[in-house]
């Protein structure tokens, strides 16, 4: 048994780093929907859910409850084979694509072995993203074909357009990084950043840094991706009120919540990739000399745990008043732990997690700003701004990068 | 190795199972999903030559675009069942005989000269080995075959725009 375990060691790792991935990504898209029924709930004056748990903390766990329980209905007349896959091809390929991206630079080291904080770091990283976005078209298409009905029909159709569309301004708009870090790997893209000029760590950042600001890749990537992910401007393949759910809507139960998990993975990859390719991914935006900010966590836990715990003794409810402050607590402790000295491998160790997170976290609430603000586009204006205006610019961005790079390499 | 062969040996399993279920199914769709598998194999084969890059683009060129193209007109004409008209046994006998003979010949022809590609000095032998990393790959098109590479996408251009040329003139 030892001598099987020994011998396979590298492999056993990556499956226990599988398991854990795919609970971590699950959990986190549960409370993604949270998230964002809050921050549009407030963003419209309104409570949000606030029943199921303190704060409706409970409302992910209800809502998966309900989706397992709920009658699985399968319309007449449906191509089974091809009905049954769509969802499942959805959700898979959205899963695989979080396993390239790379969560912190150094690996954990424990019993002889690096445990690195990514599942796959293949030299073609970037690419594979893409192939499986590429991909990714297959489940809405499929699913709307399969379904027998004229809506759903028309949602895959519009689906299918949008993304071949979007997809090469998608492409196009990472060639200046590419150009500028010279690699496809995202772990040498993010190590590409960290010569930041004057040594402040923001200004190393494509997005900020030369030979060319990457200020209209970022902004072509971004807008490309949300169409990619069918997101609100873009939801067109499920503008309820014209198809009344789109490709999704003849799908029930747990095949809809698999639909459902896969929109909001890829979002969570889309905020990965923005990070990674634009912002530093991982790297701190402050001169690498200012060695307090790695206190950092620790000052933003201490407060947010205080606030917690003061609001948990004020709530309504007992169940409330005796969760909110356990966690809080919790919270409290985590964040005080981080700032003991003898506890500073730790806190090194988690900068970059830190940083790569927090950055995460930003681009998921622009995404549920975005909902929250804006209309849906006209299927004409989404095609116009797809192919007049997005991929010109993105065309222009891969000009001026590659003249700037071959400038500064001989001037 | 052996790991190796046996991933290489369900590929191709894989590969021409999609392909003879291409030919077989009576759904257009289902036919192009048969196609999508081929791709997909195939990617996995390049994979396992070592060539990264190829395997990618494979995926993302024929696995994505171009099959996507397929399946969204089969979709927009909606297509039915394929309609089967009385088999011509002219077309059937002669037909499967040619198509061995076609693979005999492909195959002996491959088991022939099969190591000279890796091993041998030439120009065949260079393209092969370095068609492993992304680098070599973009310095030998853009480099060494260049005017090759313009050449060819001179004509892609031209054939994308007689496309556009012929549908203009149909409506």
């Amino acid at each position: 048994m030892i001598d099987f375990l020994s011998a396979h060691a590298e492999l056993i790792i990556t499956l226990i780093k599988i398991a854990l991935l795919m609970f971590i990504v699950l959990t986190v898209n549960a409370y993604l929907t949270w998230f964002e029924r809050k921050v549009v709930a407030h963003m419209q004056s309104r409570w949000g859910p606030h029943r199921v748990g303190p704060h409706g903390l409970m409302q992910p766990l209800a809502d998966g409850l309900k989706f397992l329980f709920k009658e699985d209905a399968m319309p007449a007349g449906v191509d089974k084979f091809v009905y049954l896959l769509a969802p499942l091809l959805a959700l898979a390929l959205a899963l695989t694509s979080i396993g390239v991206i790379p969560f912190g630079p150094e690996p954990i080291r424990l019993l002889g072995h690096n445990i690195w904080l990514y599942i796959a770091n293949p030299s073609i990283g970037l690419l594979v993203l893409f192939a499986i976005t590429a991909l990714g078209v297959y489940g809405v298409a499929l699913a709307g074909w399969s379904s027998n009905s004229k809506y759903p029909l028309l949602g895959g159709l519009r689906s299918s357009a949008q993304m071949i569309s979007y997809e090469l301004s998608l492409t196009l708009s990472v060639v200046g990084v590419l150009l500028m870090a010279n690699s496809f790997n995202l772990t040498e893209i993010i190590n590409a950043q960290s010569h930041p000029a004057w040594g402040i760590g923001i200004l190393g950042w494509n997005i900020f840094s030369g030979p060319f600001p990457q200020i209209l890749g970022f902004f072509c990537f971004y807008i490309a991706a949300i169409a990619e992910t069918n997101r609100v401007p873009f939801d067109l393949p499920e503008a309820e009120s014209e198809l009344v759910a789109g490709f999704h809507t003849e799908y029930s139960s747990f095949k809809f919540a698999m639909f459902f998990i896969a929109e909001y993975t890829s979002m969570i990859t889309v905020s990965c990739l923005c990070t990674i390719l634009f912002f530093g991914g991982w790297l701190s935006p402050f001169p690498q000399s200012w060695t307090f900010t790695y206190y950092l966590p620790s000052l933003l836990l201490v407060p947010t745990a205080l606030w917690i715990i003061w609001d948990g003794i004020r709530y309504e409810t007992i169940w409330g008043k005796l969760v909110l402050p356990v966690i809080g607590g919790g919270l409290l402790l985590v964040g005080i732990a981080l700032a003991i000295p003898q506890l500073q491998f730790v806190n090194v160790f988690i900068q970059g997690p830190f940083w790569l997170l927090g950055k995460i976290l930003v681009f998921l609430f622009v995404y549920v700003w975005l909902r929250g603000t804006l209309p849906r586009f006209r299927y004409d204006q989404l095609m116009a701004f797809g192919w007049k205006l997005l991929l010109p610019v993105s065309i222009a961005n891969v000009v001026l990068t590659s003249f700037f790079v071959l400038w500064r390499s001989n001037p | 190795m052996t790991a190796e062969l046996l991933v290489f040996f369900l590929l191709a399993a894989l590969s021409v199972a999609g392909a003879v279920s291409l030919i077989f199914q009576k759904h257009p769709i289902h036919s192009a999903l048969s196609l999508i598998v081929v791709m997909v194999a195939l990617a996995g084969l390049y994979l396992l030559m070592g060539a990264e890059f190829v395997a990618a683009v494979q995926i993302i060129v024929y696995g994505g675009a171009i099959m996507v193209l397929f399946v969204f007109v089969i979709m927009l004409l909606n297509a039915g069942l394929e309609e089967h008209t009385s088999e011509s046994k002219l077309a059937g006998f002669p037909g499967i005989l040619l198509a061995l003979a076609l693979m005999g010949f492909v195959a002996t022809t491959l088991a022939r000269s099969a190591g000279s590609f890796v091993s041998s000095a030439t120009d065949g032998g260079k393209i092969v080995a370095n068609l492993s990393s992304t680098r070599q790959l973009s310095t030998m098109i853009f480099k060494d075959f260049v005017y090759p590479f313009e050449l060819t996408s001179f004509l892609i251009l031209i054939a994308i725009l007689g496309a556009i040329v012929l549908a203009q003139r149909e409506s």
